[in-house]
């Protein structure tokens, strides 16, 4: 299993009084909440992470991309892949994000990537979504053509990155004359595209037939067994079978001494990641158009950020691992088995958890975790997993 | 009251829509706001005079969602279409909120067949400085219960537009009026530059506590339609044709009554 560490890169500092009175973290929870010099502190906290966990044997980090939010601080995560990409020396670098929709020019995100990809003499994985429901309210783009603009957007930058240019590009939500993008990417044909997802039937069948690592977010493991399952089957479709490299499950991970300890000390942070970070109303998750009548709605049936939920509950339902080391261990183990993935891309600082506390789990997760599970595959042969 | 209005299928081109039709008389041309086509009281009280034409717009409802619908001007030129294929003439055309967005939209393109606009709450123009409902971040409920000037009229509508067995068709017409009006947030930045085309006599009704489309909105159409009537109604929220019906139709009538000879025939 390959181990990637996963930053949010919250808020830390966030008042969670006033994000619980205003209902939201996101958009319309103002910025004078905001502290400059809190911010700049996490910040250097948050990168020295990263750097920390290329020392520490990491396969690679992951940034994400949200935007107008104490969620997370990486409106412009290629602001701190840059910042990564000289000092993190041997760790792949992940943007999950790119929110293509969200752009108006997808070009730079093909120039963006191409630049990191050259930088990190190609070890970089380019990430593409569409971005929450927030994101459309934050940024000003319609919801109702996420899947087009998202479709149109890919299909350019992969065209930018593979097809000598110039050549010219009419769509139907951009236009450029010129295409001619440098640098071209170091990688050939490209760096790894991974595609993260809530689990849209549409989007996984998507990334299997092009072969793109699929990337389940934030979701119980016995929901993401179902969508790694759905992507084997679409992969079969496609003709292909699909290998356990293909999947990666989005966890967090918190390892203590003791299970009782390790649920003692997570669990304020944890809570506070879902019950005061993600909170958000459904109009501002799900707006009109985002998504099909279906999926629409599960989601509202489910009211997914309205629940409060525990630590215990999220550990039950296997959303999170924390514990000692050995049950640690043996959930990871357990989950690869049930769900079939090869990667697991792990939150180690979540929530309002302190910069000290972020770092014994790093290492924790370092010293306990990794050398037992690095070689471990999920125990199910290829052609099993496909039935 | 008994509702004597028929529904039938129309296809303009490839696209084939919901239309109520009732009453004789002028044409009146009626097209629904962003919670969707039913056939409300007054358009019921407007057959004893008009031959009341309710479509539902493409996107919304029973009608179908054509692949060319993107934005707000492909209603407006799908309209123009469609008084064409009925051979409207002389079309009092009247439009609630996104319904009067459109109508403007297809008044500066054309009032060939119109003998008049009517806008009531409508969408369409930017107010600098005029704060707004945002009712694409307020719960479904909560929206309708901005509609209104008195909440407790709001019941009836959150009951129709809410019931959970139209759940398919509520998230159906969000989702078009998402793609209509989302971006610019419910209007044309372009609109304004052409509304001295409008050479129709033009009625503007507007609820006096409207938070939707509040009346600056109606004094900024004033401002560019040439010799447009301005009636605000007391104790009237954002759909006046629901909340204050009678006042409506009064207004309405003595507007087609009293209308002085169109511009373009003087």
């Amino acid at each position: 299993m390959k181990f990637f560490n996963f930053h949010l890169m919250p808020y830390a500092q966030a008042d969670l009084d006033a994000i619980a009175q205003h209902g939201a973290a996101w958009v319309t929870f103002s910025n004078s909440h905001y502290d400059p010099e809190k911010g700049a502190e996490l910040y250097h906290d948050y990168l020295d992470q990263m750097e920390f966990a290329d020392q520490l044997g990491f396969d690679g980090v992951c940034l994400n991309e949200h935007h107008q939010t104490a969620y997370g601080l990486m409106p412009i995560p290629a602001v701190i892949a840059g910042a990564l990409s000289r000092s993190v020396k041997r760790a792949k670098i992940a943007v999950l994000g790119r929110a293509l929709p969200l752009s108006n020019n997808p070009l730079v995100v093909a120039e963006e990537y191409a630049m990191l990809d050259n930088i990190t003499r190609g070890r970089l994985i380019a990430g593409f979504v569409r971005g929450i429901g927030a994101e459309y309210h934050a940024c000003g783009v319609n919801p109702a053509h996420s899947h087009e603009r998202f479709h149109e957007a890919h299909d350019l930058i992969v065209r930018a990155w593979t097809e000598p240019g110039p050549f010219a590009h009419a769509g139907k939500h951009y236009q450029f004359r010129y295409v001619n993008p440098w640098p071209r990417p170091y990688q050939t044909p490209h760096p790894p595209i991974w595609i993260p997802s809530q689990g849209s039937a549409s989007t996984i069948r998507w990334a299997a037939e092009r072969r793109y690592t699929y990337c389940q977010t934030l979701s119980p493991i016995a929901a993401v067994a179902r969508f790694f399952q759905l992507y084997r089957e679409e992969a079969d479709k496609a003709g292909y079978q699909a290998t356990a490299d293909q999947l990666a499950w989005s966890n967090t991970i918190y390892v203590g001494e003791t299970d009782r300890k390790a649920l003692r000390e997570a669990k304020p942070h944890l809570e506070a990641l879902v019950n005061s970070f993600l909170k958000m109303p459904t109009e501002m998750l799900l707006p009109p158009g985002y998504t099909d009548t279906a999926s629409m709605k599960r989601v509202r049936a489910v009211k997914v950020t309205g629940k409060k939920q525990s630590i215990e509950e999220l550990i039950a339902s296997g959303v999170v691992i924390v514990g000692g080391p050995e049950t640690v261990r043996q959930k990871l183990a357990e989950y690869q088995d049930l769900a079939g993935f090869n990667t697991s891309l792990t939150k180690t600082q979540f929530g309002t958890l302190p910069n000290e506390m972020a770092r014994a789990n790093m290492t924790a997760i370092a010293e306990e975790i990794l050398p037992a599970l690095r070689e471990r595959a999920p125990w199910r042969a290829p052609q099993q997993a496909a039935e | 009251m008994a509702a004597d209005e028929l529904t039938a299928a129309v296809t303009v081109r490839d696209c084939r829509i919901r239309l109520m039709r009732g009453g004789a008389g002028e044409p009146l041309l009626y097209l629904h706001g962003a919670s969707g086509a039913s056939w409300l009281p007054f358009l019921q009280t407007l057959t004893k005079r008009f031959d009341v034409i309710a479509p539902e717009h493409p996107g919304f409802g029973e009608s179908d969602t054509p692949d060319w619908l993107d934005n707000i001007h492909d209603l407006a030129y799908f309209y123009l279409d469609l008084i064409e294929q009925l051979k409207l003439k002389n079309v009092h055309l009247v439009g609630n909120s996104l319904g009067g967005w459109i109508a403007a939209e297809i008044a500066v393109r054309s009032t060939k067949h119109l003998a008049s606009l009517t806008l009531a709450g409508s969408a369409g123009l930017h107010v600098p400085g005029v704060a707004q409902i945002d009712s694409f971040m307020v719960s479904d409920e909560q929206r309708l219960h901005h509609f209104f000037h008195d909440p407790k009229k709001a019941k009836e509508m959150v009951a129709r537009v809410l019931d959970s067995a139209m759940e398919d068709i509520a998230l159906k017409n969000r989702a078009t009026v998402a793609k209509l009006s989302w971006q610019p947030r419910s209007h044309d930045p372009h609109l304004a530059k052409w509304l001295h085309r409008i050479d129709v006599p033009t009625l503007l009704l507007w609820g006096d506590t409207d938070r939707i489309f509040p009346k600056e909105h109606a004094l900024a159409y004033q401002r560019s339609i040439p010799n447009a009537e301005l009636v605000i109604v007391p104790d009237c929220g954002h759909v006046p044709q629901i909340e204050q019906p009678d006042a409506f139709v009064a207004a309405f009538e003595s507007f087609v009554d009293g209308r002085r000879p169109a511009r373009k025939t003087a």
